[in-house]
């Protein structure tokens, strides 16, 4: 029997999935609707036994599609209720439909991704393109290291997602099987700590029995186009709320997160930008480099939407030339996710460096140390350039 | 971002042991791995283990990775060089490329009934490392009642690394299986312990 940890103690080893799990012990939702698909199962799985045990008071809808699972949130999210939901892959790009009806509803509803790349071919390992394909969607988006960050950042994506200034869905990656099937000490919150952090919801408008309440309207030309910037400025409200939120964590946790985190920027010359548990790999070649008396550094974005364009220019304005690593993919495209993004945010900036695309791990494939090093030599080589540089495929089988 | 990040970036290049689990798919390859793993936590230490992410398939040879170390490390790759290799299954030696990325210097802990001639010349390891071996399929056989050398392997390991303490290895083990189960294994884990014969 798999018990859930609720009180604070010293690291545990925990999966990221076991991580998640316990995580959502802890927060206890009012509600978790959710369908089992590798490498999310063993969230599912130990959360259901939670349920049995009687740990949690949480209603547990079993589905029979992930369609069905983010309709039940979203049915359950309009009550007022705390809901939260995990998926991968096919279950999220099933779930795709009802991701916009939720975002426009503005349900803050909580959904851990066990990024996984798509079929097909078919393919169960590590992927990020699962939920960059979600960035149109409304949804607040934030990737994840390791096992703490991605357990800190379920009580993370509750506090922001929740927030009345937001009030918007927020889903949150693990790199599958990197980060869910692997185990890592973990320190644990107790519900002590959620009482203080995170507050009952409290939602303006709920549909409750004795208080109607219209909701999932209809809204043609008239209107529609209001209520879709009403999203696109909560997103900006969204840019306010997640600094406090994460500064709050940090002082009630020890554990301190930004937007993007930079790692040795300080006097960088040429930096490495990537997302999720790439991060950590690459933190470890940039103090290798360093050793050698490399001046490099890497920055983590941490939250992909709203995208921290103002936090990506400020750290870069003194940085020669830029790696981005993408472990995502987009097709005809001027490049994958993080690096098109990154570079239309700085074009309009006088001190921007020259950035270079790489994408790598496609399909769980892994990243070696050498890998990241080749990309680092790779940046430094085509510094300079006036030539358009073509996107890197790095590990590709020739 | 004015304050110090995340734990886990402090010092990202601290020493790290990699070690890597033979054996094959339903011979507890991942527990055994994620056991090492509980009883370095269990002093405080930093750890990341994990199996190799292929097809799971009963039978086929599979690895498992436990990274410790007493410094916060950031690193995600699998175990390309390892420190050390324990072997859980005989029948591997001489059939796959164990030694495949062992550093010089490294060490190898076989679970093997022949003689470490034997080992060694059927093994097929070129560089310098140190070879230590013992019966624990016969262990596993005589104290759990079925040849599932996982754990078995574990006492093997802390006799010849000392990377965690064997109080820690049993009580991890204990906790994973409750009750007689896990009796009978740390039993077999202190046989082990007692039995692995280095060169």
């Amino acid at each position: 029997m798999t018990k859930a940890v609720t009180s604070k103690a010293k690291r545990i080893g925990m999966t990221g999935d076991e991580a998640v799990a316990n995580a959502a012990a802890v927060i206890n939702p009012d509600v978790v609707a959710a369908y089992p698909i590798t490498p999310q199962t063993i969230i599912v799985e130990h959360f259901s036994e939670f349920v049995n045990n009687g740990e949690v008071d949480t209603e547990f809808v079993c589905v029979e599609s992930e369609h069905s699972a983010m309709s039940a949130c979203v049915g359950a999210s309009v009550t007022g209720a705390r809901v939260f939901t995990a998926s991968a892959s096919q279950g999220v790009a099933l779930m795709y439909e009802i991701l916009f009806i939720a975002a426009a509803s503005r349900l803050p509803i909580v959904m851990a991704v066990a990024n996984r790349a798509l079929s097909g071919p078919i393919n169960i390992h590590g992927e990020l393109t699962d939920q960059t394909v979600c960035r149109d969607t409304g949804w607040i988006s934030m990737f994840s290291e390791s096992a703490q960050e991605a357990y800190d950042n379920t009580f993370l994506a509750f506090k922001i997602g929740e927030h009345p200034d937001v009030s918007l869905p927020v889903m949150f990656g693990l790199d599958g099987f990197i980060l869910t099937h692997a185990l890592e000490g973990v320190s644990p919150l107790d519900r002590k700590f959620v009482k203080d952090f995170l507050p009952e919801r409290q939602m303006k408008y709920p549909t409750i029995p004795g208080n109607p309440v219209s909701s999932g309207l209809l809204a043609l030309p008239d209107y529609y186009m209001e209520v879709k910037y009403q999203q696109e400025l909560a997103m900006e409200a969204a840019r306010k709320v997640i600094p406090k939120a994460f500064e709050e964590f940090g002082e009630k946790t020890g554990r301190y997160y930004g937007m993007i985190e930079e790692y040795q920027m300080e006097d960088a010359k040429t930096a490495l930008v990537t997302m999720g548990a790439l991060s950590g790999t690459t933190k470890f070649v940039v103090d290798k480099l360093r050793k050698n008396g490399e001046k490099v550094g890497m920055i983590k974005v941490k939250t992909y939407r709203p995208f921290p364009g103002t936090e990506l220019a400020k750290a870069l304005k003194d940085v020669e030339a830029v790696g981005v690593i993408d472990r995502d993919l987009t097709f005809g495209a001027p490049g994958p996710a993080l690096y098109s993004d990154l570079k239309t945010t700085l074009y309009n900036y006088k001190n921007r460096p020259q950035i270079f695309g790489f994408i790598a791990g496609i399909g769980g494939r892994d990243v070696l140390v050498e890998d990241f090093e080749h990309i680092y030599k790779q940046v430094l080589n085509l510094k300079g350039t006036e030539k358009p540089v073509p996107i890197e495929w790095v590990g590709l089988r020739k | 971002m004015k304050k110090k990040k995340h734990l886990e970036c402090e010092k990202p290049l601290a020493e790290i042991t990699d070690i890597r689990f033979h054996g094959r798919g339903g011979q507890g390859v991942v527990t055994a791995s994620r056991i090492a793993a509980e009883a370095a936590l269990m002093e405080d230490k930093y750890v990341h283990a994990f199996p190799a992410f292929g097809p799971e398939r009963a039978g086929a040879p599979i690895e498992g990775f436990t990274r410790i170390s007493s410094e916060a490390f950031t690193i995600k790759t699998e175990i390309h060089y390892p420190d050390i290799i324990v072997i859980l299954d005989p029948t591997l030696i001489g059939t796959v490329d164990l030694g495949k990325g062992l550093k010089d210097g490294g060490i190898v802990i076989a679970n093997f009934a022949g003689s470490m001639d034997e080992l060694k010349s059927k093994i097929g390891i070129a560089k310098k490392v140190s070879f230590y071996k013992v019966d624990a399929t016969k262990i596993a056989t005589e104290e759990l009642g079925r040849p599932i050398t996982n754990t078995v392997m574990l006492g093997a390991l802390v006799k010849v690394t000392a990377i965690v303490e064997l109080d820690n290895i049993c009580k991890a083990t204990a906790e994973r299986f409750p009750g007689v189960v896990g009796e009978k294994n740390v039993k077999a884990i202190k046989r082990a312990y007692e039995e692995v014969m280095s060169e």
